[in-house]
């Protein structure tokens, strides 16, 4: 009898072969990595020619530009790493609800609160130096998922559920209130307690930066470096985009959250609990968040209650360049921001002489050519290529 | 500008600053802790007039404009800045200043060298109208050292003169936040105002004038600053005002203390505005906040030796403007800039660091606070930028050195305040304040003593001018005529516009540890003619 019971549900996965199912997976994958490839391909090949033009005038712009080529684009590949991460949640909760969740980046910020506040009890307790670096980071991270995804699925509850048939623009003005809400009431309990309002992020060591190449630059050389919690963050963002790939492609969760996207009427006839559905989006949406505030906090070294509202907006940004909906659009999007800031700031102040500062007009220069790129393609960089929601 | 007595600089002090001179100095050898007996000159004057048991003591004293007072400071070699002051008087009906010296342990690497020229500065008043008489020097060395004189000397030149004035009750008022969460500061100038007065009225004795203090809560709002003003002005006994905390606040009661030409003396506020709204009621004792660019340069210039520096900023009015301040004089001092950048960004400084590794600068200057500079100097390191790290006081915070740890080695800020440690001359004020008030100083507390101190002086002298008890306009005459005065905190006397001339700012190096932060070493002293 039960493996009776159990042989429809083989059949239905096995609709699909093991090679689709990998090519479902693992196709974002080669998405991303050709993205990646491609904008620092296009920004790289923009820059050094815009260097070898000016070079004329100051011979030394060319050999500086080229010098710190490698560095910005690791600088750009870990910046839009954080906003894939974060946009990840946006673009889940989106393509569900067809709602913005802006207390998302306060998800996030609360991820790296917990975070902080494992890392100073660990401290405390004296484990922190002698506990493998790898194991604290895990312990770290389910921590901070958990507690951001429950708090997720708590706002979802309290202040979304309940306006869900109101006009579109109600859950809106809900959810930018909670994320002030969430805002100062971390700040009330982080300056209650020990880590305070800039809460020091202590991490076991990790061993110094890997040095990738060393460039030479007049008589000195610049290396190029990467450090070893940047590459977790991003073998954990990697992994993230391929689990929820899997889950919402290859799973009967995944199936009923794509039945619920498209028709909750319908997918509610079809005995899918669609509150439950939400929920859980709410609380998959919320741990990714709480996972990229673990692993920022962790890279930068410090919180504080208000950090989540930058990224926060960025990642909207970057799930919305990508196709907001897509989830493999929303690491794509966020790659693409992370290129275009790290460029902009890093080469604005060098190719004007100084005249501009790079790091002043980043947003501008970025958030212009987002412009453009929306102009020209509204429905998002991957909008178009997979019309699937989430 | 190495003038004032307030020269003397501890051994700690000196020491401190030849090591970040890079031994370039004469290095003082197995340095005895320091002693601090400058300061307990100042009661030893104060008492010897008050009570007119002060006889001539052992050296001679002499009439004459200089000699009256005598001194024994003899900065040793060794890094110990060992000088006993010794009052003397005459013991005449004219008390005559009494008048201390101070040694000179200039900051240079030649302050090793003052010692063997027993600085002589030797304030002696003769007793007469001028108080110019003052300054005799006879120091080669430093003979700037001796110009100020010390403020209860010079009260002791106006006690016999006031004394036949009857002017009775005389209030100064204090305005600070005595309640809030500012409040600990704001006591802290209440309670330095407080002992000054105490101190004046001990050797105001027998003259027939008393000071008292007139407390006002300002609870740090502008508002009830403001409020508090208009009662302080309607009492015709109040004759100055210590205060206040913030600069906010005091930009809000200054149009009453103005119509009424009340002066106010402030030992806190660091806003270019307090001076530069056209009050001429408004002073103040601590330095402003436009000028830490210009002293952040000088420092990097002259100790850090930097030649090339690569400047950030927050993009707020004070992290800009302090940055584009640094940036004038650092170019006019031949310091190369390799980039001027601004930045909101609060964590992830990647993409900022990586055009400041490919300029190798000697320094880093960031123009903002704490919560921006922690981070950004952890990920500096990170990087490997070695540089060494500058910026104005938005960087004194234990909170600094909680987000930033080890990575803070090598990070400097400019500052218009020090720890009360700091102050080579308060260490008598220091104890006075542990035993009257159970505590220890908090800072701005020696600033509102040395107001407090300038209000009595002026008062006492614009009574002197007009033989009687002196209108609130006359005090605020007064005040801009004294000659320049030691405080315990600095030498100085006020400019046109109401700002120490000149102002003494600080560079101090950050300690690594958010729980010595208080000891944080001073790097260097600068002192400089405040704007024109």
């Amino acid at each position: 009898m039960a493996a009776e019971a159990k042989a429809p549900i083989r059949r239905v996965s096995s609709q699909r072969t093991l090679a689709e199912l990998l090519r479902v997976i693992f196709l974002p994958l080669g998405q991303l990595f050709v993205f990646t490839v491609g904008s620092a391909a296009v920004l790289g090949v923009i820059v050094v020619v815009l260097a070898f033009l000016l070079s004329r005038s100051d011979p030394k712009i060319f050999e500086t530009a080229v010098a710190i080529l490698p560095q910005v684009i690791i600088d750009g590949i870990v910046r839009g790493f954080l906003f894939a991460t974060i946009a990840l949640g946006y673009t889940m909760v989106y393509g569900v609800l067809e709602f913005i969740n802006f207390a998302h980046g306060e998800i996030f910020m609360v991820g790296g609160f917990v975070g902080a506040g494992v890392a100073y009890l660990l401290n405390q307790w004296g484990v922190m130096s002698t506990m493998p670096a790898l194991l604290f980071v895990i312990i770290a991270v389910l921590l901070g998922m958990t507690v951001s995804g429950l708090l997720a699925m708590g706002t979802e509850r309290i202040a979304y559920r309940p306006l869900r048939n109101a006009p579109r623009l109600v859950p809106l003005i809900s959810a930018i209130g909670m994320s002030l809400v969430l805002q100062d009431a971390v700040r009330m309990i982080a300056t209650n307690t020990p880590l305070g309002f800039n809460a020091r992020f202590e991490t076991p060591d990790f061993g110094k930066a890997f040095q990738l190449a060393s460039i030479p630059l007049g008589a000195r050389s610049i290396p190029v470096l990467i450090g070893p919690k940047a590459v977790i963050f991003i073998v954990a963002a990697l992994l993230m985009l391929l689990a929820l790939n899997y889950l919402v492609n290859a799973t009967r969760l995944g199936k009923a959250i794509r039945a619920v996207a498209q028709d909750r009427a319908t997918a509610s006839l079809m005995g899918i609990n669609v509150n439950q559905i939400i929920s859980l989006t709410f609380l998959i949406g919320g741990a990714l968040g709480g996972a990229a505030g673990v692993l920022f906090g962790m890279n930068i070294g410090t919180v504080n209650p208000y950090m989540g509202f930058i990224p926060g907006i960025k990642a909207f940004t970057a799930a919305v360049l990508g196709g907001i909906g897509n989830i493999t659009g929303a690491m794509v999007g966020g790659i693409v921001l992370g290129f275009l800031e790290a460029f902009v700031a890093s080469y604005l102040s060098l190719f004007t002489g100084g005249a501009f500062s790079g790091a002043s007009y980043a947003d501008i220069a970025a958030f212009s050519i987002l412009i453009l790129i929306l102009i020209f393609r509204p429905e998002g960089l991957l909008g178009e290529a997979t019309t699937q929601k989430v | 500008m190495k003038r004032a007595s307030s020269l003397i600089i501890l051994a700690a002090l000196l020491l401190s600053l030849l090591s970040a001179c890079g031994g370039t100095a004469a290095k003082p050898t197995d340095s005895p802790k320091p002693t601090v007996p400058v300061a307990t000159a100042k009661p030893a004057a104060t008492e010897a007039v008050a009570t007119e048991a002060a006889e001539v003591t052992q050296t001679g004293a002499t009439e004459g404009p200089e000699g009256t007072a005598v001194i024994t400071g003899t900065a040793v070699m060794t890094g110990t800045a060992v000088m006993t002051g010794t009052a003397a008087t005459t013991g005449t009906e004219a008390p005559e200043g009494t008048a201390v010296m101070t040694g000179t342990a200039v900051m240079t690497g030649t302050a090793a060298t003052t010692g063997t020229e027993a600085p002589e500065g030797t304030a002696a008043t003769t007793g007469t109208e001028a108080p110019e008489g003052t300054a005799a020097t006879t120091g080669t060395e430093a003979p700037e050292a001796a110009k100020a004189v010390k403020i209860p000397a010079f009260l002791a030149t106006l006690t016999s003169k006031v004394s036949g004035l009857k002017l009775g009750t005389i209030k100064i008022a204090s305005q600070t936040p005595l309640s809030g969460d500012q409040s600990a500061l704001g006591i802290g100038i209440r309670n330095g105002t407080e002992l000054a007065i105490a101190q004046m009225n001990i050797a105001l004795k027998g003259t027939g004038v008393t000071f008292e203090l007139a407390p006002f809560d300002d609870q740090a709002k502008p508002e009830v600053g403001s409020a508090n003003a208009k009662n302080i002005v309607s009492d015709a006994d109040i004759l100055c005002v210590v205060g206040h905390l913030n600069s906010g606040v005091a930009l809000a009661a200054l149009p009453d203390y103005s119509n009424a030409k009340l002066v106010m003396i402030s030992p806190a506020n660091t806003s270019p505005k307090i001076t530069e709204s056209g009050y001429t009621n408004a002073f103040r004792v601590v330095g402003r906040d436009d000028v830490q660019g210009p002293i952040g340069a000088r420092f990097a210039s002259e100790t850090l030796k930097a030649t090339s520096v690569y400047i950030l900023h927050d993009k707020t009015d004070y992290g800009q403007g302090v940055a584009e301040f640094f940036r004038k004089e650092a170019e006019k001092l031949g310091i190369k800039v390799l980039g001027f950048e601004g930045t909101q960004e609060k964590s992830d400084f990647s993409s900022i660091l990586t055009p400041i590794q490919a300029a190798n600068p000697d320094l880093i200057y960031f123009g903002g606070l704490y919560p921006q500079a922690g981070p950004l100097l952890r990920q500096a390191r990170d990087r490997g930028i070695t540089a060494k790290f500058l910026g104005p006081d938005g960087l004194d915070s234990p909170e600094l050195a909680k987000l930033a740890g080890d990575a803070l080695a090598g990070t400097y800020y400019t500052s218009v305040a020090a720890p009360v440690s700091q102050f080579p001359d308060a260490a008598q004020y220091a104890s006075d304040y542990k035993a009257k008030y159970n505590g220890t100083a908090p800072p701005f507390s020696p600033q509102a003593f040395d107001s407090a101190s300038f209000c009595g002086a002026a008062i006492l002298q614009a009574a002197v001018n007009a033989k009687g008890k002196p209108t609130r306009e006359q005090v605020v005459t007064a005040l801009k005529g004294l000659p320049a005065l030691a405080g315990i905190t600095a030498s100085y006397k006020f400019n046109a516009k109401g700002d120490p001339d000149p102002g003494t700012y600080y560079i101090l190096a950050a300690n690594t540890d958010p729980a010595q932060w208080d000891n944080n070493k001073l790097a260097s002293r600068i002192e400089i003619a405040p704007p024109k």
